[in-house]
């Protein structure tokens, strides 16, 4: 049964589009069949961090006007066979996507892979209240900053009122990720701890991204970290989540940078 | 002994993470109570207040104003003891 999640945030700049690539690429690396869907239309970005720009051809808005098939559309990954992208127009109008042409899509992906994960724009407007619609799940991306927990108090509550599920009475599933997080900093005092962020929100915690040098990297190159790194830090929080996700039951920490000694003396990068 | 504590800053900065809970534990359980009208109900609210006043002398305690919050709806109840 294919579940439908939406990573969603309020705010901008937090991680949206580098965790739907990163737990999209960690869910496919642990077997399962995975789209990522851009809901950014005007602003896509989520195919340069996949590394598929230069494959774009068809996108969201073609399939949901019936200008194109979706198996036009999708692109494939080239590294992982059971990972695909469903980019958004970068051209469009931003409400050119129709309800209707949006329900056909989801429910088709739905047969299509095991998980469907919409990358929502950034903001409450229309294209945020499109990625979130269809939604089973929801994955709020939080940094530990005041703006950021505002934004993403605002979001949940919109989950509860403005989706399918509420609609029907039911109520989507919530999970917090914390991303950017400084261990470091925040047993100084100096930023917020995950256990702050906790009781503010009420929303069960997925895991926790370390704020991380690779993940820039990744995206410099266009890859997932989980793919870029899989040794990384930010790539453990992420395959960790993705884990849970599938519903592995593992104790939540903070994962920390393994420095490799051998490979610093002689020259390369730690892992 | 705490590990990070090997890395203290010898002159360290004060902890500012409990002032921003703070800040966001007020704000929050402000904002949550107060769906998007609330600022339209409350002007309303006075205004009506108002209205009554120029009309009739009343105590303040006599008047009784209610605001029920539902998921779709709103309701407004104002109601004023008039002297007979």
């Amino acid at each position: 049964m294919a579940k439908v999640l939406v990573v969603t945030s309020g705010k901008g700049g937090v991680g949206k589009t580098t965790s739907t690539a990163a737990l999209g690429a960690a869910l496919a690396l642990n077997g399962q069949k995975v789209v990522v869907v851009d809901f950014d239309v005007g602003l896509r970005n989520l195919d340069l961090v996949m590394g598929a720009e230069r494959r774009v051809v068809y996108d969201l808005i073609n399939v949901a006007q019936g200008n194109a098939k979706l198996n036009q559309a999708l692109i494939r990954d080239k590294r992982l066979e059971n990972l695909a992208l469903l980019p958004a127009s970068q051209t469009r109008d931003k409400d050119a996507l129709s309800e209707k042409g949006l329900a056909r899509i989801i429910k088709e992906l739905r047969t299509l892979f095991d998980w469907v994960i919409c990358d929502s724009p950034a903001g409450i407007e229309r294209g945020a209240m499109m990625a979130m619609r269809h939604a089973d799940a929801a994955i709020i991306i939080t940094n530990p900053e005041v703006s950021s927990v505002r934004d993403s108090d605002r979001i949940i509550g919109l989950l509860d009122a403005k989706t399918e599920k509420a609609a029907k009475g039911e109520r989507v599933e919530k999970h917090l990720l914390i991303t950017r997080y400084d261990q470091a900093r925040a047993m100084r005092g100096e930023m917020l701890k995950k256990d702050d962020v906790l009781d503010i929100l009420s929303v069960p915690l997925l895991g926790i991204i370390p704020e991380s040098e690779q993940v820039l990297r990744a995206s410099n190159l266009g890859q997932p970290v989980t793919i870029a790194n899989p040794l990384s830090a930010p790539a453990r929080g992420y395959n960790d989540a993705a884990r849970r996700l599938m519903g592995d039951n593992l104790a939540i920490n903070v994962p920390l940078e393994r420095f490799n000694l051998l490979g610093r003396i002689f020259g390369g990068r730690a892992a | 002994m705490n590990f990070f504590g090997l890395f203290k800053r010898s002159d360290p900065l004060p902890a500012t993470a409990p002032v921003a809970r703070e800040r966001l534990q007020v704000l929050l359980a402000h904002e949550r109570g107060s769906p998007r009208n609330s600022n339209k109900m409350n002007a309303l609210k006075e205004e009506i207040i108002d209205a009554i006043a120029r009309h009739m002398l009343v105590k303040p305690e006599a008047v009784k104003v209610k605001i029920d919050r539902h998921a779709e709806v709103q309701i407004l109840r104002i109601a004023v003891d008039i002297p007979a």
